[in-house]
């Protein structure tokens, strides 16, 4: 690091602006290079993204700096003045969010909401402006420029859409970028493609940027430098490789072995079927016109087969809108088949009418992937349980169902007493703890989980696994396992099925999908996948 | 009087009140149970405006209450009569009227000034030598027990300082009582207590000065002004909260089914309000009391009373507002199920086999409580004002029926003549203004802790 760094932060702390002894940040410090790219790990919480608002001057009202200063090629930012600070802002150091639907204005075309970055920032006359952008979306790598420079946001994909937003950053030239998780809402295969183009730019265009993300493998991936940040403070500062073989701390090196293990495989024994799918189809109608008349159909799922058998796992994995979760809902039911079969012990599920549908219920269970809407935050976690076995009337006594929540919460390792809580006073992980008891609590044979652990931080995820299989084990509950994250795979699944654009396009025992790829869709989802070695 | 010779007469809008408050305390009780919505009310309520609004809001409705209670005195036996049997009078008192003392039975024959001795408009009047003379005649009420008509200003003090005194009193025994029943320490109280001081002082004042002045003039009929606005608490209160009473369950019912079943249930929902909301609400509203007051003319068997008649037309017109009205909670509802019903624990119940009413009881009802809580306070004041425009144009209650509206419909002629005759209009508008401006504010409060998306832009 010889270089002179553009922008240094100086023991930078922030507090409540009220209760200025709860610091949220605590004397952060760290320089951003020209050309380098520095990543901000931590878990949710951890004050990551109070960070980059606190640099821009853009905390919200209940925070306020209490000390330090950030330098901006010597200025002190924290002492400018309100317009000296727009200037900065979006013309020197820019900002790039995690969500790039919400961050783009779906009235306006991409090509205008780019040029008003350039109209406040630059002399430049309308035709010169519109020659830059299409240069600029050249330079983010979005096909056709000079057509999709009049499109909306919605008519892009979520890929091209955080391209925009690169442009729109990258439009006035700035000195420095701010990624927060920049990546966390898009697909594998997206994601590479957008770190790869960070990643040339910072390099092609001297630009120091400041990655703030979770995620250890983008990190390995991307990064020169690592800051971990953990309670509002930067516990360890490091380069990149030098980290990942020698963390310091020990909260560094439970990130890095919270990482799923991926060179050992779960093994398949062939077990007689519990759940088997038949050329299952789910389409839905697109209707159009005052008559709402159907015009064409949305094939979310397009001839699925697959069997699992007792006490299986079976990964189903795909990019988002590759039908994987209608599946999972057509399996319960929630959705109507358009045709095909799903047979469950001998019963075809598809064609039971509700109430027939009804004593299987038991068997067939659901979790979720977001842990904080699954669960109605009017009802004491008590309830939320027992609601199962209430309504699929296992015939237990209000004081049976008590004794059964309790040791429901136990087998899921929570406190017995916590079943008087409302869901709100738990964190993410208990509440997917929750969300299992819940499950569990009518003795289901099958589990259908619907990306559980991608709402939660790595070190939850770990454990939340690891419980799931440990019910296994202990219950020979066959999990139908939806997710889009390869990573947690190996240890995790007896067999893989990839699927895409509603088809399965390959099934097999983990080892064999992972370690020898067919067909060539799931060669290049395992390309994308970050790689700590 | 004895009160076991009373008949008690129960209109049908006394029942409805009586009934929707105990309900409303039942549900606020209900709501105690969970600590999220205990925390909103806190909020709430430790706010010292909160607490002031509320009060005023509650002295409002003890007010129209007590003016619930409805009996009629019995008649004294005429000559000639059965000794068995009793006559009640036709006129209809409640348990305010008891309270206000005579206010209402001191008519006087015209105009007066608040506090005057004296008519506002000269008369012919004889004087003892037989001679004719224009001259203000002596009010036959206002000031009566004094002896000496040049102590008016002294007594006025005196007889302020009498009834302020006693509502004082009231009130610390008030604050006595509630300081003796209360625990939690965290609230306003001490506002609390100030607001119910100054209202049972001003109550005192009122009462006491206004049974031997005038303190509001009196109308064209020589009415009291003050009675008139105290009884039309009772209506303005009630068409606040009869008409959405109406409105809830139609609103609450037709945007839940819409949103959680969709299909034709949707459709059909959607056509309806659609539909409604395209008449102009006037039209219907006026079309509709004008049918009702066909019919109650045409029956006269079902009325004992006049009461009873402006009665119904009275819950007519809270049955019109409430048909007209539930159109824009139904979209809210409607909106807000849709979203609720694709979120995963109402999934995970549909997985668990719950049944569709008890889904809708479980998760959606107590997840849009909310809306319909804010949609309550809000469209409160909006109705009270609805009913003095609707009086106004001359659909509103019946004419026998004291309310603010009649009385600013009744002064739009007195305030175009000169000298200006203010104090009927200013009546009104104050006890009108007073519970708009609580209850305005008091939503604010509620929609403040209430509304999930406040509460978001707060945590950020």
């Amino acid at each position: 690091m010889t270089q002179a760094s553009v922008l240094s932060v100086r023991n930078l702390s922030v507090g409540l602006k009220n209760r200025s002894q709860d610091a949220v940040l605590k004397n952060i410090s760290f320089d951003l290079t020209p050309g380098e790219i520095y990543a901000l790990v931590g878990e949710s919480g951890s004050g990551k993204s109070v960070t980059s608002l606190a640099m821009m001057r853009l905390l919200p009202d209940a925070l306020t700096v209490t000390e330090g200063e950030v330098l901006f090629e010597g200025q002190d930012l924290f002492s400018a003045t309100e317009q000296q600070m727009t200037a900065v802002r979006g013309h020197r150091i820019a900002m790039i969010f995690q969500d790039a639907l919400t961050s783009l204005n779906p009235v306006k075309k991409i090509g205008t909401q780019i040029e008003e970055a350039l109209k406040l920032h630059t002399t430049l006359d309308s035709k010169a402006r519109r020659k830059h952008i299409i240069g600029l979306l050249q330079e983010v790598g979005l096909p056709e420029p000079e057509r999709r420079i009049d499109w909306y946001p919605h008519q892009l994909s979520g890929g091209q859409q955080q391209r925009v937003m690169i442009a729109i950053a990258l439009a006035c030239e700035p000195d420095v970028l701010i990624a927060d998780e920049p990546t966390t809402a898009l697909d594998v295969t997206i994601q590479k493609q957008v770190l790869d183009l960070i990643h040339s730019l910072s390099r092609s265009r001297q630009l120091a940027v400041l990655l703030i993300t979770h995620d250890m493998g983008v990190v390995r991936e991307t990064a020169h430098r690592v800051g971990v940040m953990y309670q509002g403070e930067i516990i360890e500062e490091e380069s990149c490789d030098r980290f990942f073989h020698n963390p310091q701390k020990d909260y560094s090196r439970r990130l890095i072995a919270s990482l799923p293990d991926q060179r050992h495989f779960r093994d398949s024994t062939p077990v007689d079927a519990l759940l088997s799918v038949q050329n299952l189809k789910v389409h839905f109608p697109q209707r159009q016109g005052a008559l709402q008349r159907i015009h064409n159909w949305t094939k979310a799922v397009d001839g699925v087969s697959l069997t699992l058998g007792h006490g299986e796992t079976l990964a189903l994995v795909g990019e988002s809108g590759c039908g994987k979760t209608t599946t999972g809902r057509a399996i319960l039911n929630l959705d109507q088949p358009t045709s095909g079969h799903i047979t469950f012990e001998g019963h075809t599920l598809n064609t039971l009418s509700r109430s027939a549908m009804h004593p299987l219920r038991r068997k067939i269970q659901v979790i979720f992937q977001d842990p904080y809407s699954s669960m109605n935050p009017r009802m004491t976690v008590l309830r939320i349980i027992e609601e199962g076995m209430i309504s699929l009337k296992l015939g237990l006594t209000p004081n049976q169902r008590e004794e059964r929540v309790i040791e429901l919460l136990q087998k899921v390792q929570l406190e017995p007493e916590h079943r008087h809580r409302y869901p709100h006073e738990f964190s993410g992980g208990q509440r997917q703890r929750i969300a299992i008891a819940r499950a569990l609590a009518v003795n289901p044979q099958l589990i259908i989980c619907d990306e559980p652990t991608s709402a939660l931080d790595v070190s939850t995820r770990a454990e939340v696994l690891k419980l799931l299989q440990q019910l296994q084990q202990e219950l020979g509950v066959s999990y139908l396992f939806i997710t889009h994250d390869l990573s947690i795979i190996p240890q995790l699944a007896h067999r893989v099925a990839v699927m895409k654009e509603g088809k399965i396009v390959e099934l097999g025992v983990t080892k064999a999908v992972l370690t020898q790829p067919q067909h060539s869709y799931t060669q290049e989802l395992l390309r994308a996948v970050p790689q700590l070695e | 009087m004895d009160i076991f010779t009373v008949k008690p007469v129960i209109l049908w809008t006394d029942l409805m009140l009586w009934l929707l408050v105990i309900s409303i305390t039942a549900f606020l009780f209900s709501l105690r149970s969970n600590p999220e919505s205990r925390d909103q009310w806190r909020q709430v309520f430790s706010s010292r405006l909160g607490m002031a609004t509320f009060i005023i809001i509650l002295s409002y409705i003890t007010l129209a209450l007590i003016d619930s209670l409805h009996f009629r005195k019995p008649l004294p036996p005429a000559a000639g009569q059965n000794p068995e049997t009793t006559y009640y009078s036709n006129k209809v008192h409640s348990v305010l009227d008891l309270i206000l003392g005579e206010m209402g039975e001191r008519k006087e024959r015209s105009y007066s000034e608040p506090f005057a001795l004296k008519s506002f408009t000269k008369e012919n009047m004889t004087n003892e030598q037989g001679q004719t003379y224009r001259d203000y005649p002596d009010l036959e009420h206002a000031g009566s027990h004094l002896e000496n008509k040049a102590e008016h200003h002294r007594d006025l003090l005196w007889q302020s300082l009498i009834g302020l005194t006693k509502g004082l009193l009231f009130g610390v025994i008030l604050c006595a009582l509630m300081k003796g029943t209360t625990r939690s320490s965290s609230l306003p109280w001490g506002t609390a207590m100030t607001t119910i001081l100054v209202i049972c002082m001003l109550l005192g004042w009122l009462l006491h000065v206004g049974n031997l002045y005038h303190i509001l003039g009196t109308d064209r009929a020589g009415n009291d002004t003050l009675y008139d606005s105290i009884k039309g608490i009772r209506t303005g209160v009630l068409i606040g909260t009869l008409a959405t009473l109406i409105m809830m369950p139609i609103a609450i019912t037709l945007g839940i089914c819409a949103g959680y079943f969709k299909g034709w249930v949707d459709d059909t929902v959607q056509y309806l309000y659609t539909t409604l909301s395209s008449i102009p609400g006037i039209l219907l509203i006026a079309a509709a009391i004008l049918q009702f007051q066909v019919f109650i003319d045409l029956n006269p068997g079902f009325f004992e009373v006049g009461l009873e008649k402006a009665d119904a037309r009275f819950l007519g017109l809270c049955f019109i507002l409430g048909i007209t009205s539930w159109a824009g909670l139904c979209r809210l509802l409607r909106a807000e199920t849709l979203k609720i019903s694709q979120l995963p624990y109402v999934q995970a119940a549909h997985a668990f086999g719950v049944s569709h009413i008890r889904v809708i009881r479980q998760h959606i009802l107590p997840n849009v409580m909310h809306i319909i809580l804010i949609t309550f306070v809000l469209d409160f004041s909006g109705l009270v004002l609805a009913e003095a425009v609707l009086s106004y144009i001359g659909v509103g209650v019946d004419s026998s029926m004291p309310s603010w509206g009649n009385m600013i419909n009744l002064a739009r002629s007195e305030l175009s003549q000169e000298p200006v005759v203010w104090w009927n209009l200013v009546g009104a508008f104050f006890f009108m203004f007073t519970l708009v401006l609580a209850a305005n504010l008091f939503s604010d409060l509620v929609n403040e802790a209430f509304n999930p998306k406040n509460r978001q832009e707060r945590a950020q």
